[in-house]
């Protein structure tokens, strides 16, 4: 065996016969003798908190009413088939106006942010663009189009509200979408336009190849949260027909005046937003340690 | 006389109404290196973008081999072909590993094909002690290693001039030497190369000559034994000064 000094975490660094560095520190444990207080503090003031909370509103004089109202379990088992299939078509639109959105937004940012002395119409038409349908509510644009388009029976156009209310859809979000991007093109650091042009690359060739591929990795966060937003709001297409879930609730709730098939539909949304919301906070905060390495 | 490589002759710059450069005029012969010394925002660095036109200059003419830069006969990548530049910050594409970084404009400016490309990028790299790291990404790289990428990036279509713009003032002191060394073999190999630098001791040993900026005009130019040694203008004498107290000549 070696001569090195066993462990001896005490004193180890000052024992004069010793070679070479002291040992690491020896790992603490999680310390349950010390944490007993607070977990059970913690605890004690949840049970309190909650307590008193469910305690007040079970105990009021109108909570049977809510409950029968909104709780009800018999009309939630009753409408969930159609609220799910409706919340199926919620989902089919959401990944198709989410895919129309980030290619048109992609198109719109890039020409806004092209330089040559040519694009300035373009340029122009995009700034518009976007002013307009950033500044105008969504719900106003879906029933707009979802409405008025298919009463005007264009030859060789689709008729139906789902198309059209989907095409208001990205026509908005993809306004916001645009100026994410661009964003993040006018975060990437001059210097990479300078190597590309010193380079020979030609504006395309820069964005192409320099600019947008740091530029959407740089965006992937504040797109996350868009992502999240649109998964709810495609539920504005209910208001022009489109059978999704919030629009089956509300035939259930016609015919029965009892609104558990709404908080059914919400439960759904909840379902399917709040793992995307992680998913954000996640994407995030990979980002931020990321750059904070490269900085570092 | 030989045409001189770089002819920068009474060249003016604003930035919107302030004056960078005043009338400048210098030479660089072939295979000649000159370095351009000078405080920060003496215009050192400007004049060199002007020579590859990352910058383009107000007045005067900047000739490249006997033609003006601004020629239509370079058309629109001759001249980013024979006048490479390397940079303080490397500005090496992050997203890229090093192979492509030095193959994307030899593939996609100049149309070599991919195997054409990378067997000279492979060249490259191994002569500047970097063939191991071809699929590396440039945060993997030391400070050092990048620089050595970006100069193998800047070399790839074998330029007639090599532009160098402060590119050791980034690095930690230890890594400085081996980007120097490079430099130093270049113009073993006659290289022409105009260096804006603050390493003065670089500069004596391997400019052929140095020209002092000073508030956008060369105020005075010389060989290094001459203008270290005994520098005939105030300023010069001031700013030199300032170096060796500092600790940095």
């Amino acid at each position: 065996m070696t001569n090195r000094p066993v462990a001896a975490p005490h004193g180890a660094a000052n024992d004069p016969t010793r070679r070479g560095p002291p040992p690491p520190p020896p790992r603490r444990g999680f310390d349950w003798k010390a944490a007993a207080a607070p977990t059970a503090i913690g605890l004690f003031s949840f049970v309190v908190v909650f307590g008193l909370i469910g305690w007040t509103v079970t105990s009021a004089e109108q909570w049977p009413r809510i409950k029968l109202q909104f709780f009800n379990l018999d009309a939630m088992v009753a409408a969930f088939p159609r609220v799910l299939q409706g919340f199926w078509v919620n989902m089919q639109v959401w990944l198709t106006v989410l895919a129309c959105v980030l290619v048109w937004a992609l198109v719109l940012a890039v020409v806004r942010s092209l330089r040559a002395p040519w694009c300035a119409p373009f340029r122009l038409m995009v700034v518009i663009y976007i002013d307009i349908f950033r500044g105008v509510p969504a719900l106003l644009l879906v029933l707009l189009f979802g409405f008025g388009i298919p009463a005007l029976n264009l030859p060789g156009l689709p008729n139906s509200g789902l198309f059209w209310g989907g095409v208001a859809m990205v026509l908005s979000y993809a306004a916001y979408v645009a100026e994410i991007y661009r964003s993040g093109i006018d975060a990437v650091h001059q210097g990479q336009r300078a190597a590309a042009k010193s380079l020979g690359l030609s504006e395309w060739q820069t964005l192409r190849y320099a600019i947008l591929p740091q530029a959407l990795r740089n965006v992937v966060p504040a797109l996350m949260n868009i992502v999240v937003a649109l998964q709810k709001d495609v539920a504005l297409l209910s208001v022009i027909g489109v059978r999704d879930a919030v629009r089956e609730a509300q035939i259930y709730t016609a015919s029965t005046f009892n609104y558990s098939s709404l908080i059914v539909a919400a439960g759904l949304f909840l379902l399917a937003t709040i793992p995307m919301a992680r998913l954000a906070d996640y994407l995030t905060r990979r980002d931020r340690e990321r750059r904070l390495q490269i900085a570092g | 006389m030989t045409t001189p490589m770089i002819d920068i002759d009474t060249v003016t710059k604003y930035f919107g109404d302030k004056l960078v450069l005043d009338r400048v005029s210098l030479r660089v012969d072939p295979h000649e290196v000159v370095c351009l010394i000078g405080a920060s925002g003496s215009g050192k660095s400007t004049l060199l973008r002007c020579v590859n036109r990352l910058v383009d200059h107000d007045y005067g003419v900047i000739r490249l081999d006997g033609v003006p830069v601004d020629d239509p006969a370079f058309g629109k990548t001759g001249l980013q072909k024979r006048a490479g530049i390397v940079f303080q910050s490397y500005n090496l594409f992050p997203h890229m590993n090093v192979l492509d970084n030095i193959t994307l404009a030899p593939r996609r400016v100049h149309g070599q094909s991919r195997a054409e490309a990378e067997d000279r990028g492979r060249e490259v790299l191994a002569r500047f002690g970097m063939a191991g790291f071809a699929a590396s990404y440039p945060e993997q790289l030391s400070g050092g290693q990048q620089q050595r990428v970006a100069i193998a990036r800047a070399l790839m279509t074998r330029p007639d001039v090599l532009l160098l713009d402060e590119i050791t003032a980034a690095l930690d002191p230890e890594l400085v030497g081996e980007v120097l060394a490079i430099i130093r073999g270049l113009k073993d190999e006659g290289m022409t190369m105009m260096i804006v630098t603050h390493e003065m001791g670089f500069a004596r040993d391997c400019a052929d000559r140095v020209a002092f900026l000073d508030g956008g005009v060369i105020l005075e130019q010389d060989t290094p034994d001459r203008l270290f040694g005994a520098p005939k203008e105030a300023r010069t004498k001031a700013f030199l000064q300032r170096i060796i107290a500092s600790g940095r000549l």
